[in-house]
């Protein structure tokens, strides 16, 4: 599904390396949990894979089911099924949330050579799915994220990721700045998306999240390079030794 | 002559070529002689002139057209489908084509009694209107006005009768008809009596490709407790230039909300004198540019608060494009006795391209106080940020771009407050931007 092989990035105007050779390949319906301290390279491992420009690769590549996704447009990797939920969602004043669900839908859609949703269509899946996540019809139908709660901009990621259906989810944070109802709420709609052909890159700073999203694999990352990886009790390690442990083991 | 130097340009030659030509026997050829004397002292205004810092018709006027005759019937009813814009609204309409008045055009059966109409060519044939209320040594008045009451053949006279409530807008369209370039000027004169409500819409369209000329002034008095809501939709044709100017008066409790549509024209000016002359009166002034190409598009705003408590409220948005420019002018003085008001002025542009440029101007002059005053001006280019985000839900960059520069000017647009009026300039903004409209 997704293969990183040697990655090496820094910011596209400065020296810095931000990551130093990475590592990574997932298998299809695998989630892989992503942990590590605050700015060892997390959420520039989710921008550069779903495109953000401020970046520069300076070596290595990454295969999404055997195509170059470096070489593809942000959109292009949308339509081909990857999909990062954001660490910090944006406020898009004057774009309703309802316009923007059913363009991004249709442009997928268009872009696979798919028939476009008709709008009773689009209503129906989309408030099925809404009110899994307890997202109110007030809330669709405000202007993307504007006065949502950190709560509500988080679940309306989620309700994103169950429309556009993708086959690699890339989640930044999203446990961050949730109650322990809302992760449950969160927890369990990504668990209902979970399939045999449909992967997971679940990045997060605590274990929290995957006592409910139960990872096959988790990793260490510290510095931008993946020093180590393990199972699902290896969050629990981590926990309870802290970073700092492997942060010198990697040293 | 001193401060504008000894040379004239083209176009001022031409206009002084095209009056000397204005028929001897006109019973209005004193006023007009005066207005255009004042015109021939300071000729067209320039960049050293402050109000024209940015608009400098002594360079962007490369000529003058002599007045326009009227269009052949057929001509001018060719050319209506231009000013189809608010063809989906149920309205009374007064069209003017080529600068004349033309009745088997216009529509003005719902007007019934509340409503009395008048071409104003009709007191210009007979000496009997009144072009001399402003004061053209001002240096502010000299241009547009000394211009427009110096060539004025017609205009709309026009008086909402007290208390009268328009059941539906009324559209004043000023069309271009023809290929030959001519300049076309009318002056409408709008009373709103007390208590009184009306919408007015009014349309500029003519051909592209015609470098045909418009000078528009409007006079309006909104009376006590009267409201007026005027849209003003600028579409010329791509090589005409437009000089507009609205003179309204708000006497006490009056509601005057103006809305400026800038779109078409090589080159526009859209002005509004405002005097604030009865207290408490509210006006709430704003507008949406779109300019890409060469187009330059300029909307200027001078409020003046004489009496206590009145509100003020300006929101101006533009997308400019291509290698064109956008200029926002907002002014508001506050004079000693006029306490309590409440002036707030926005004024924001998104540039779209690396050539496009934007003059953003606002301006306060306070002597009160006991006032609240506020103004802010942004410049800038789309939000990368919000880009990647749209894109990385598999939107293309262009929809992605279309989307938020609609969203931009939505929010100008939307304050408007009439569903009908708001519907029809999103659905031209999209189509400005190449939005395909669904089926
Ligand atoms: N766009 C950027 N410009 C400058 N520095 C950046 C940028 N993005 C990330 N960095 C730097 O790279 C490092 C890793 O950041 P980040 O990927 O956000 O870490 P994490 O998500 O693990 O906290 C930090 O030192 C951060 O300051
Ligand atoms: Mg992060």
């Amino acid at each position: 599904m997704l293969e990183i092989k040697n990655l090496r990035v820094k910011v596209a105007d400065e020296d810095a390396e931000i990551l130093r050779g990475m590592d990574l390949k997932i298998n299809p319906g695998e989630v892989h949990a992503i942990m590590g301290p605050n700015g060892s390279g997390k959420s520039t491992l989710a921008y550069v894979l779903a495109g953000k420009d401020d970046y520069e690769i300076t070596a290595g590549e990454v295969l999404y089911n055997g195509a170059n996704l470096l070489e593809m447009a942000p959109d292009e990797r949308a339509a081909a099924g990857l999909f990062l939920a954001f660490q910090y969602p944006i406020e898009i004043p004057g774009v309703g949330t309802m316009t923007f669900l059913k363009t991004a839908m249709n442009a997928q859609r268009k872009a696979r050579g798919d028939e476009e949703l008709t709008t009773p269509d689009f209503m129906r899946r989309m408030k099925e799915v809404a009110q899994k996540l307890k997202i109110s019809p007030d809330m669709l139908k405000r202007p993307l994220n504007v006065g949502f709660s950190g709560g509500e901009k988080k679940r309306n990621e989620i309700l994103q990721m169950a429309l556009l259906e993708p086959t690699l989810c890339v989640m930044d944070e999203t446990d961050s700045g949730l109650d322990i109802d809302a992760l449950r709420i969160v927890a369990d709609g990504v668990n209902t998306l979970r399939a045999p052909d449909r992967s997971f890159l679940v990045i997060t700073h605590y274990q929290r999240l995957l006592n409910h999203i139960v990872p096959d694999v988790v990793h260490v990352l510290s510095k931008g390079r993946i020093v180590k990886t393990g199972g699902k009790e290896l969050a629990l390690e981590l926990e309870e030794r802290g970073y700092a442990d492997f942060v010198e083991e990697a040293a | 002559m001193a401060d504008k130097g000894l040379i004239k340009t083209r176009a001022e030659d031409a206009f002084a070529g095209h009056f000397a030509s204005l028929p001897a026997d006109d019973p209005m050829r004193d006023i007009r002689a005066d207005a255009f004397g004042a015109f021939a002292q300071k000729g067209l205004p320039h960049r050293r002139i402050e109000d024209w810092k940015y608009t400098d018709l002594r360079a962007l006027m490369a000529d003058a057209p002599a007045p326009a005759a009227p269009a052949a019937p057929e001509v001018a009813a060719s050319a209506m489908t231009r000013a189809d814009l608010f063809d989906g609204i149920e309205r009374d309409r007064i069209v003017f084509v080529n600068g004349h008045f033309v009745p088997s055009l216009s529509e003005t059966s719902g007007l019934g009694d509340a409503v009395e109409f008048a071409s104003l060519g009709r007191f210009l044939a007979d000496g009997g209107a009144i072009l001399d209320r402003y004061d053209l040594a001002d240096p502010a008045n000299a241009p547009v006005l000394a211009l427009n009451s110096a060539f004025v053949g017609d205009g709309a006279a026009i008086r909402i009768k007290e208390g009268a409530k328009l059941a539906r807008p009324l559209e004043i369209v000023t069309l271009f008809a023809g290929d030959e370039p001519g300049l076309q000027t009318l002056r409408h004169q709008v009373a709103v009596e007390a208590g009184a409500e009306a919408t007015i819409l009014q349309t500029y369209a003519g051909p592209d490709g015609v470098a045909y000329q418009t000078n528009i002034v409007a006079e309006i008095r909104v009376a006590e407790g009267a409201r007026l809501n005027w849209i003003k939709a600028q579409e010329e044709g791509d090589e005409a230039f437009h000089l507009g100017l609205i003179l309204p008066r708000l006497e006490a409790g009056a509601v005057f909300d103006p809305f400026i549509f800038g779109a078409g024209s090589a080159v526009a000016r859209s002005e509004i004198r405002m005097a604030f002359d009865g207290e408490d009166a509210i006006s709430n002034i704003r507008g949406t540019t779109i300019a890409r190409g060469s187009q330059h598009i300029d909307t200027t705003l001078v409020l003046d608060h004489a009496v206590p408590g009145g509100l003020s409220r300006e929101f101006f948005k533009a997308a400019i494009d291509g290698e064109a420019k956008g200029v926002f002018q907002g002014k508001i003085t506050v004079r000693q006795a006029a306490q309590k008001t409440d002036g707030q002025m926005m004024s924001q542009a998104l540039l779209l391209s690396e050539r496009a440029e934007f003059a953003n101007k606002p301006e306060l002059e306070i002597f009160a106080d006991d006032v609240q005053c506020a103004h802010g001006a942004t410049c800038g280019q789309i939000d990368e940020d919000m880009l990647f985000f749209l894109r990385s839900r598999g939107i293309d960059a262009k929809t992605a771009q279309q989307l938020l520069v609609q969203a931009f000017l939505a929010e100008a647009i939307e304050q408007i407050g009439d569903e009908a009026i708001i519907d029809v300039l999103e659905a031209r903004t999209r189509r400005w931007l190449g939005v395909a409209e669904a089926a």
